[in-house]
C-alpha cells in the first residue's frame, strides 16, 4: 500500500511543485496496486473491533435496564417475602403483558422517529369492540377490533407518511377521536358489554398454559417475532434507517413511506388485539381504561434504551422496561402504607435517569 | 455486487468513442417556485466514459442529477435509458434501473453499522429470509477492503471519520449492479490518498463499461479522470464535448460566461496579485496555545490589513486554532490577546464583544440557520446591537440587510426567501454578512471557499482581499494551497498542533510552503526556498509526515477514552517505526481506529 499513498501524495502536490515532482506520478500512478477482489488472496488485515468504550455503551444502553430490574427483583426478593412468590410473580407478568404489547408497537413507532398518542384509546376501543363482538364466537371478537384498530392506525400512517404531518398531532387528534368512538359505542360508557362466560374468547383472557396465562404467552410471542422482525429482516432495517436518517433512507431507495404506514397499523393492531385480549380476562369492555397508557408505554421503549430521536432501539429493552414500570407498581402495593401514586413518582425518576444516560450516549457520540 | 478487480489496463477514452449511449437526458425541463432550474438541457452519457458534469452553483448540476436519479421529476422531456423512455417516481425506481448515486453529504444513516449501511434494502438472507449477519459481514469486510477501508463492518458508522465515511458511500453505490453510478463533489471530504482510490475505483468501473457522472468544482480532478464534460449555466446546456479538447481558461469561462482574456487577467483565484499594507502593531496575539490532544503550542501575530495564512495538513490544527481563537475551544494553556488585552474568558460570546468573528468550516452545521431568511441570518449576531430593551428595530435591519446584500452581491429573490434555498456560495456570503455587520477587527476564515463554485469562490476571495486592503485583520484557514499562496500576506504552518514556521515574502510560494508542510527535521525559519531537488525528497516524507499526523488524531481522539489505551498503543507503536512502508501499513491500523477529528 505504500505506493498508493506515495502516488496520492505526489499527486497532489503534483499540480503546484511542478518542477519538483515531474514524473514521479506518473510511474506511480501505474504501479499503483489494483483493487484487490473480495475474498481474494489479499490476506487478512487487523480489522481492530469495535473499542471497548464502544462496547460498553452499548452495552449499557441495551442490556442497563435488565441490569435495573434485576437489582430491583434481588433486592425487594430480600426485604418483601411476600415479592418473591409465584403467585405474585404471575400477576405481575398478567398485568405487564397487556402494556408490554402496546409498548412493542410504540417500539417499532419510535425507532422511525415517530410517536404514536392514540394507543391508550384505542387499547380501550379494541376491549369494547371485543366485547361488542365476543357473543358472536371467537373470531369475530379478534377480528372486529384488529379491523378497527388497524384502520385508526392506517389513517394516522397516511395522514404521517405520505400527507407529511406531524406525528405528534394525527396521533394526538385519533387518541381524541378513537376516545369518542368508543363512548358513542357505549352510550357514553352507560352500556357495558360483557363476554359471554365459558367462551373461548374468554378462555384466552383468563385461561393459562404450564403455569402461565396465555396474556404472558401472546406477549412474549409477539415479542419474539417483533424482535426477529426488527433484527432479522429489511423491513427492521429499514426503520432503522428511517428513524436514523430519513432524507439517507429516501435516497438510498427504501420504502421510507411504507415502512412508516406500516409501524402505524402495526401499533394500532397491537394495542386493539391487547384491549381485546384484556376485555376477555375483565370479561368485558371496560370504557375508563387505556387512559394515559401511552405514556407509560412510552416511558417503558425510552427506560428500555429506544431513543426518543429515532434510529436506535430494541424491542428486548422495551421488555425490560415494561417489566421494570409493573414490578415497581407491583413493590409499591406491597408496601401497603405508600399511596400508589407514588408509582408515578418513582417511573418519572427513573424515566429522567434514562433520559440523562442518552443524553450521555449521545454526547459522546458527536465528541468521537 | 461485483467487485472491483484488476484488469489489463484500458485505454482511455477508446472505449466512449463509439459506445452506446447509455442514459439520455432529452430537453428537460424543470422549475420551481420563482425559478427555472433546468430549461431545455440535453445530456447523453456512454457507456463506460466518466462524463465530467460542471456548472457554478445555481447552473442546474444538482437540480439535473436529481432528475437522472429519480429524487425530481421533470416538467418537460425525458430520460432514455439504454434508448427506451424511462420515467423515475422516486430513487429507488432509479436504483432498479441501475442508476446508482453517492452524495457530497454522505447520506447514509449514522447510528448502523457499517456493514448494514453498505447492504441497506438488500441485505444478504439465509434460507429462512432472515439476514445472514456472518456472510453480510464477511462480504461487507472484503468489498470495503477494496476502498481502502478496513475498519470492522460491524461498528456504527459515525465512529468513522468523514473521508472514511465517504468511501463506505462509494462501496454501496459500487457494489449494486449500476450501469450508471453519479457523484456528486465525491472528493470534498477525502484525503489524498482515499481520492487515489476513488481514482482507482473509476478506472475499474470503466473497464466494467459502467459510466460515470462525476461532479466536481476540482479542476485538477476533472482533467485527470474524465473523459467528456457537460457545462451548464443557469440551468442552461452550453456545451458537451471531449475534455481533452478544452483548456481549463476555456473551461471556466463557459462556467462563468466571461470572456478568455477577462478571466486569464484576473488569475485562477479572486485574488489581486498585490500584497496589502500593513500596521505593524498586531490587532491579535495568540502565544503558545494548548489544549490536550489538539493544540500544542500555536503562537500568531496578526496584523490590521494583512491577509494571515495558516496552512497545515490534516490534523494538523489549523481548524481547531480558528475555533480558539474564537473562544468557541476552551484552552489549557496559552493566552490570547485582542488590541493587547487578554481575552478574559473563553467564550464565542466575549470575543464577538472583543472582535473577532469566525466562519465556521462546516457551513451547514455550524453556519446558517437554513429555515430563516436571508435577513434573520444575517442580523442573529447582531441582534443584541439592533436592539433596545430587547426590542429589534425592523428599520434598522432592513437597512443593514440591503447594504450587505447589494455590497456581497447575495443573489436571493428577497431577503426574506430561506437561506436554505439558496446556494452555497451564497450562503457563504450571508455568513459573511452576518459577521462583517458586527464590524470586527478580526476575521477569522475557516475553509471559505470549501464547496462552493467557481464564480462565487472568485467572488469571496476578491471580498477577502478587499476586507484586508480596508483594514481588516484576516485569518484564511485552507486546505488548497493555491488560495493560500494566492491569497495571503504570510502563511504560518502548523503541525501536529503546533506553529512550526512561517513563510514571509518570497517565500510565499507553493513549492516552499508544501516543503514546509512536508519538513520534518525542527522548522528552520522557512525563509529559504527549497531547491527543487529537495523538494522531491520532501514530497516522500509528506507521506510519513501525513501518516504520523493521522496517528496523532486518531491516538488524540483515542486516548480521551481512558479505556480504550490498547488500540491507541498499538498505534503509536506501529506509526513510531521510520521505515516508510511499514508507517503507511500502520496507518491503515490507525485508518480504522481514525475519529474525525473535528
Amino acid at each position: 500500500m505504500k505506493q498508493t499513498s506515495y502516488a496520492a501524495k505526489t499527486a497532489k502536490t503534483a499540480k503546484s511543485a511542478r518542477t519538483a515532482a515531474a514524473g514521479t506520478p506518473a510511474t506511480a500512478s501505474a504501479d499503483a496496486p489494483a483493487l484487490p477482489a473480495p475474498g481474494g488472496p489479499s490476506g487478512p488485515r487487523p480489522r481492530p473491533a469495535s473499542t471497548v468504550a464502544e462496547r460498553l455503551l452499548a452495552g449499557v444502553r441495551s442490556q442497563g435496564v435488565l441490569a435495573v430490574l434485576l437489582s430491583v427483583v434481588v433486592v425487594a426478593s430480600f426485604v418483601y417475602p411476600t415479592f418473591a412468590t409465584l403467585d405474585n410473580a404471575r400477576g405481575v407478568l398478567v398485568q405487564a403483558s397487556f402494556l408490554a404489547v402496546v409498548a412493542l408497537g410504540m417500539t417499532l413507532v419510535i425507532i422511525t422517529g415517530g410517536i404514536d398518542l392514540s394507543v391508550g384509546s384505542v387499547f380501550a376501543l379494541g376491549g369494547v369492540l371485543a366485547a361488542w363482538a365476543s357473543p358472536w364466537g371467537l373470531l369475530p371478537a379478534l377480528l372486529v377490533p384488529l379491523a378497527a384498530c388497524g384502520a385508526i392506525g392506517l389513517l394516522n400512517g397516511l395522514l404521517i407518511a405520505r400527507a407529511g404531518m406531524a406525528p405528534f398531532i394525527v396521533t394526538l387528534a385519533s387518541l381524541l377521536g378513537a376516545r369518542g368512538l368508543l363512548l358513542a359505542l357505549t352510550d357514553e360508557g352507560a352500556t357495558t358489554h360483557l363476554v359471554p362466560k365459558g367462551s373461548a374468547f374468554a378462555e384466552l383472557g383468563q385461561g393459562s398454559a404450564a403455569g402461565f396465562g396465555y396474556p404472558i404467552l401472546i406477549a412474549v410471542a409477539l415479542f419474539a417475532a417483533g424482535g426477529l422482525v426488527l433484527q432479522r429482516t429489511s423491513f427492521g432495517q429499514t426503520l432503522f434507517a428511517v428513524g436514523g436518517s430519513g432524507d439517507a433512507a429516501t435516497l438510498m431507495g427504501l420504502p421510507v413511506a411504507r415502512a412508516k404506514v406500516t409501524v402505524y397499523v402495526l401499533s394500532g393492531l397491537l394495542a386493539g388485539f391487547a384491549g381485546a385480549i384484556n376485555a376477555a380476562r375483565l370479561s368485558s369492555g371496560v370504557t375508563i381504561i387505556g387512559t394515559g397508557m401511552e405514556l407509560d408505554a412510552i416511558a417503558a421503549v425510552v427506560i428500555g434504551g429506544t431513543l426518543l430521536v429515532g434510529g436506535a432501539g430494541s424491542v428486548t429493552g422495551t421488555l425490560w422496561g415494561v417489566l421494570l414500570l409493573a414490578v415497581i407498581q407491583n413493590l409499591i402495593n406491597q408496601i401497603g402504607s405508600l399511596n400508589s401514586s407514588y408509582q408515578s413518582v418513582v417511573s418519572g425518576g427513573f424515566l429522567i435517569l434514562v433520559v440523562v444516560a442518552q443524553r450521555y450516549v449521545s454526547r459522546t457520540r458527536k465528541s468521537l | 455486487m461485483a467487485p472491483p478487480e484488476a484488469a489489463p489496463p484500458a485505454a482511455r477514452g477508446t472505449a466512449s468513442a463509439s459506445a452506446p449511449t447509455v442514459l439520455e437526458a432529452r430537453g428537460v425541463g424543470k422549475r420551481f417556485p420563482g425559478v427555472v432550474a433546468l430549461d431545455d438541457v440535453s445530456f447523453t452519457l456512454r457507456a463506460g466514459e466518466t462524463h465530467a458534469l460542471v456548472g457554478e452553483n445555481g447552473a442546474g448540476k444538482s437540480t439535473l442529477i436529481k432528475v437522472l436519479t429519480g429524487v425530481h421529476r421533470p416538467d418537460a422531456g425525458e430520460l432514455l435509458l439504454a434508448g427506451r423512455p424511462v420515467g423515475f417516481a422516486r430513487p429507488a425506481e432509479a436504483q432498479a434501473a441501475g442508476i446508482s448515486t453517492i452524495y457530497q453529504e454522505v447520506n447514509l444513516v449514522p447510528l448502523m453499522s457499517v456493514a448494514r449501511n453498505v447492504f441497506l434494502g438488500r441485505e444478504p438472507k439465509n434460507r429462512l429470509r432472515l439476514i445472514d449477519f456472518p456472510r453480510m459481514h464477511a462480504e461487507a469486510a472484503a468489498l470495503l477492503d477494496g476502498f481502502g477501508v478496513t475498519v470492522d463492518p460491524r461498528r456504527p458508522l459515525h465512529t468513522l471519520g468523514l473521508g472514511t465515511q465517504q468511501m463506505v458511500a462509494l462501496a454501496r453505490a459500487v457494489s449494486v449492479d449500476a450501469r450508471v453510478v453519479v457523484m456528486d463533489e465525491p472528493t470534498s471530504s477525502l484525503e489524498p490518498r482515499e481520492v487515489e482510490t476513488l481514482f482507482r475505483v473509476i478506472e475499474d468501473l470503466r473497464r466494467r463499461n459502467i459510466a460515470v457522472v462525476y461532479v466536481s468544482h476540482r479542476m485538477d480532478e476533472l482533467y485527470r479522470i474524465c473523459d467528456r464534460v457537460t457545462v451548464l449555466r443557469d440551468g442552461r446546456h452550453i456545451h458537451t464535448g471531449p475534455l481533452a479538447e478544452l483548456d481549463r481558461m476555456q473551461l471556466v469561462s463557459m462556467m462563468l460566461g466571461r470572456e478568455v482574456s477577462e478571466v486569464r487577467r484576473d488569475g485562477v483565484t479572486g485574488f489581486g496579485a498585490d500584497g496589502h499594507d500593513v500596521t505593524r502593531t498586531p490587532v491579535l496575539t495568540a502565544k503558545n496555545l494548548v489544549r490536550r490532544h489538539q493544540l500544542d503550542g500555536v503562537s500568531l501575530e496578526l496584523h490590521p490589513g494583512e491577509v494571515l495564512g495558516l496552512g497545515g495538513l490534516l490534523g494538523s490544527g489549523r481548524s481547531e486554532t480558528a475555533k480558539a481563537l474564537a473562544g468557541a475551544l476552551s484552552l489549557d494553556a496559552g493566552e490570547v490577546r485582542v488590541a493587547g488585552r487578554p481575552l478574559a474568558r473563553s467564550s464565542p460570546a466575549a470575543a464577538i464583544r472583543a472582535g473577532i468573528s469566525l466562519l465556521p468550516e462546516d457551513r451547514k452545521a455550524e453556519g446558517i440557520v437554513p429555515g430563516l431568511s436571508v435577513r434573520e441570518n444575517i442580523v442573529l449576531a447582531a441582534l443584541p446591537r439592533l436592539s433596545r430593551g430587547g426590542v429589534v428595530s425592523r428599520a434598522r435591519q432592513d437597512r443593514l440587510v440591503e447594504i450587505f446584500v447589494k455590497r456581497l452581491r447575495i443573489k436571493a429573490s428577497s431577503p426574506e426567501q430561506k437561506v436554505g434555498e439558496l446556494s452555497g456560495g451564497n450562503q457563504q456570503k450571508v455568513l459573511l454578512a452576518r459577521w462583517l455587520c458586527l464590524e470586527p477587527k478580526v476575521l477569522l476564515l475557516d475553509e471559505p471557499t470549501r464547496g462552493i463554485d467557481v464564480g462565487a469562490k472568485a467572488e469571496v476571495q476578491a471580498l477577502i482581499d478587499e476586507l484586508a486592503g480596508e483594514g481588516l485583520a484576516v485569518l484564511l484557514v485552507s486546505s488548497d494551497i493555491e488560495e493560500l499562496v494566492e491569497g495571503a500576506d504570510r502563511i504560518v504552518v502548523l503541525r501536529n498542533g503546533g506553529t512550526v514556521g512561517e513563510l514571509v515574502g518570497e517565500n510565499v510560494s507553493e513549492d516552499a510552503l508544501l516543503a514546509a508542510l512536508a519538513d520534518h527535521a525542527p522548522p528552520a525559519e522557512t525563509t529559504e526556498t527549497a531547491p527543487p531537488a529537495e523538494t522531491t525528497d520532501a514530497v516522500e516524507t509528506a507521506d510519513a509526515a501525513e501518516t504520523a499526523d493521522a496517528a496523532e488524531t486518531a491516538d488524540a481522539a483515542e486516548t480521551a477514552d481512558a479505556a480504550e489505551t490498547t488500540d491507541a498503543a498499538e498505534a503509536i507503536e506501529t506509526a513510531e517505526v521510520t521505515e516508510a512502508t511499514e508507517v503507511t501499513e500502520a496507518a491503515e491500523v490507525v485508518e480504522a481506529t481514525e475519529e474525525d477529528p473535528r
